[in-house]
């Protein structure tokens, strides 16, 4: 009992062959999509990567990347195959090729919906990596003298005036760093050495901000020492403080940017999963009605394409046993010889010689 | 007669054929003048609050108009050159046909006066910019005037998008007083003094805006007491080069500006050439045409020759 049968005739067969071909080219074009979409999302990553602690987030452009290359091959010989497909003979060039295709194809659909799947399941580690990065960048901010930290601290004031944050969570996470490098503090001063004398671990701590938290909203020259002692500063009521600097932490601000963007690349590329479907189900049916076609031995006549040949759980067994007696070529456990005492052996062997004079 | 070619048949249809794809590529180049217009003010009209003037938008105002009416007239050429090889429908262009060359002479002109333009404005343009920046720059520090609320968060945009601190340099800031009454505390001995001791009555102060501060300076910003070498520890005023923005905004906004127009000019250069060439070739076809028609019909045998000329001396 086949799945989804369906017959064709003669012309049906043609103009599915024709169909497909041009949707195999729209194929081509949305796998270049696909390609691109990869590249957009491995730029926009790279831009921001030093405030990423672990580079896996890239396994999603990458994998975009690839399943678009491989988009572009398969339905450009897919294209070719459909447009022989339409005439029986040129179908016998291709036949041996058709069966693997088809398997080919399928696989090639489920990666690109993997990684569909992949840009949606990935916030989760975007965020630990986003959480532990900034906290790096903080904490290497003043280290702008030490090779491979020394543009951690104009990445991070880019950062935090580009996308309007100020530090991790908020604006505090620079309380507990510190940020001033030791070559800019007098340590003859008597303030500084209070300072790092009140601080177990010898940092100097300050309720200070860098200057890339002011936020340009506020109406009054920024406020970025002693943040939070409002008798510090004249007129520095609860309004004042709320616009001063930049509210919103860096790290959701980030996820949420990149899960904006992932979220519009997810669904592309569930639509372009979607629509290659379509096509591999449009190839499978006209591969199984040109075959049919030849097992007829008519070219003319009407065929039955299908999806299955038997139902689900038959081509499921059968392709079990397949892979089951793949490995049994050289197993020996069916050989009659082993394990059968010699003695009876040789008295079988007797007795069929003396049957053969008697036969003979 | 200047510039005499002779046309066969077969030459007169594939310059038609020729001159209509043409002027099709001229239509999509006339749009592509329009969008650079459009695109050219949408930037000057982003920076308008620091601009005193709009003479500068002279440029974009013409490329707009150029490109629709670059789009209106070669599409006009398509169609004549459409119905160049039909005896019948030929003739209704013909009176057109002069003030089709007088317009797209005009456009010609037009489009070089454009590229003059962008040059010889540039004095203008800096001379808005100065005084506009020096206004964005007086009324900083007034966030409660309406009409000037927004001017505070304009410049320190400004100022850190284009990486350029004050008007020709930082010392501007120092001229001028940016921080509102309303933040100083007159009861401060500190504050008394410094209001004191300038003759208007102003807080100057050797200090700027958080917004001229360097993301590439290795130590954290410095912004108050600039000139003050023993207010910072390990810091010298003259050699300090990294902490601030060394460019003036009115120098980095002419430099962008001036980037753009420059960018601009090999394009519109391009449609120049493009356009007086559908323009000679069509007189090239209208004087075919004419001709053959003047012999007794196009649908001749293929051998027949007719005179196409640059020019006629009457």
């Amino acid at each position: 009992m086949a799945v989804g049968k369906v017959t064709f005739t003669k012309a049906e067969r043609e103009k599915l062959a024709e169909v497909l071909w041009l949707l195999n080219w729209i194929s081509v074009v949305t796998g270049a999509i696909l390609f691109g979409l990869g590249l957009f999302l491995k730029i926009e990553i790279q831009k921001w990567q030093e405030v990423m602690s672990d580079q896996g987030i890239l396994y999603v452009p990458h994998m975009l990347i690839s399943t678009g290359l491989a988009a572009c091959c398969i339905n450009f010989l897919g294209g070719k195959i459909c447009l022989d497909c339409a005439d029986t003979n040129k179908f016998l060039r291709w036949k041996l090729v058709m069966m693997p295709y088809v398997v080919c194809t399928f696989f090639f659909t489920s990666c690109v919906l993997a990684g569909a799947l992949m840009c949606y399941s990935i916030r989760s580690q975007l965020e630990e990596s986003l959480f532990l990065g900034l906290r790096n960048a903080m904490r290497y901010y003043k280290d702008t003298d030490t090779p491979g930290r020394c543009y951690l601290k104009r990445t991070l004031d880019l950062l935090q005036i580009q996308f309007h944050c100020c530090g991790n969570t908020g604006y505090r996470d620079w309380f507990q760093v510190q940020w001033i490098s030791n070559r800019y503090l007098d340590m003859t001063s008597s303030a500084v050495v209070d300072r790092l004398r009140n601080n177990v671990e010898g940092k100097y701590l300050m309720d200070g901000v860098p200057f890339s938290c002011c936020s340009t909203f506020s109406p009054r020259p920024c406020i970025q020492q002693q943040v939070s002692n409002s008798s510090a500063h004249f007129n520095y009521d609860q309004q004042s403080q709320q616009l001063n600097l930049w509210r919103r932490g860096c790290r959701q601000t980030l996820l949420d940017h990149y899960t904006g963007i992932m979220q519009s690349i997810g669904l592309t590329v569930l639509l372009i999963w979607l629509f290659e479907l379509l096509v591999l189900t449009g190839v499978r049916y006209l591969q199984t009605a040109m075959e049919n076609v030849l097992r007829l031995g008519d070219p003319e006549s009407e065929s039955d394409g299908w999806i299955l040949e038997n139902s689900l759980a038959e081509t499921a067994r059968s392709n079990f046993n397949i892979i089951k007696n793949l490995g049994k070529c050289y197993q020996i456990d069916d050989d009659p010889n082993i394990n059968v005492p010699t003695a009876a052996a040789e008295q079988e062997v007797l007795s069929q010689q003396v049957q053969i004079p008697v036969t003979s | 007669m200047l510039l005499k070619i002779n046309f066969t048949q077969q030459r007169r249809v594939r310059l038609a054929q020729g001159l209509w794809l043409m002027s099709w590529l001229a239509v999509m180049c006339g749009a592509f003048i329009f969008c650079l217009g459009v695109y050219l003010k949408t930037e000057l009209l982003r920076r308008n609050e620091v601009m005193e003037n709009t003479e500068i938008h002279m440029v974009p105002n013409i490329l707009m108009m150029v490109g629709l009416a670059s789009i209106g007239t070669n599409w006009v050429a398509s169609r004549v050159c459409q119905d160049s090889l039909d005896a019948t429908r030929f003739p209704r262009w013909k009176v057109l046909l002069l003030a089709w060359f007088a317009l797209a002479a005009l456009l010609c002109c037009l489009l070089i006066a454009v590229v003059v333009l962008s040059y010889a404005l540039q004095g203008r343009l800096e001379e808005s910019l100065k005084v506009g920046l020096r206004n964005g720059i007086r009324f900083y520090k007034d966030t409660d005037v309406p009409g000037r609320c927004f001017q505070k968060e304009t410049i320190d945009r400004l100022q850190m998008e284009f990486r350029c601190c004050g008007n020709s340099n930082f010392r501007d800031w120092f001229e001028v007083q940016w921080v509102s009454n309303r933040y100083l505390d007159f009861t401060s001995k500190d504050v008394k003094d410094r209001i004191r001791s300038n003759v208007d009555g102003r807080y100057l102060l050797d200090g700027v805006p958080f917004s001229c501060c360097n993301p590439a300076s290795p130590r954290p910003c410095l912004q108050y007491h600039l000139t003050d070498n023993s207010a910072h520890y390990n810091y010298d005023f003259q050699s300090e080069e990294l902490n601030l923005h060394s460019r003036g905004c009115r120098q980095a906004l002419i430099d962008y500006y001036m980037g753009l127009m420059n960018s601009t000019g090999p394009g519109v250069l391009s449609v120049i050439l493009r356009q007086m060439t559908v323009a000679a070739s069509l007189r090239y076809l209208q004087a075919a045409v004419e001709g053959a028609m003047a012999l007794g019909g196009t649908q001749r045998a293929r051998r027949e020759t007719s005179p196409g000329e640059g020019s006629r001396n009457h």
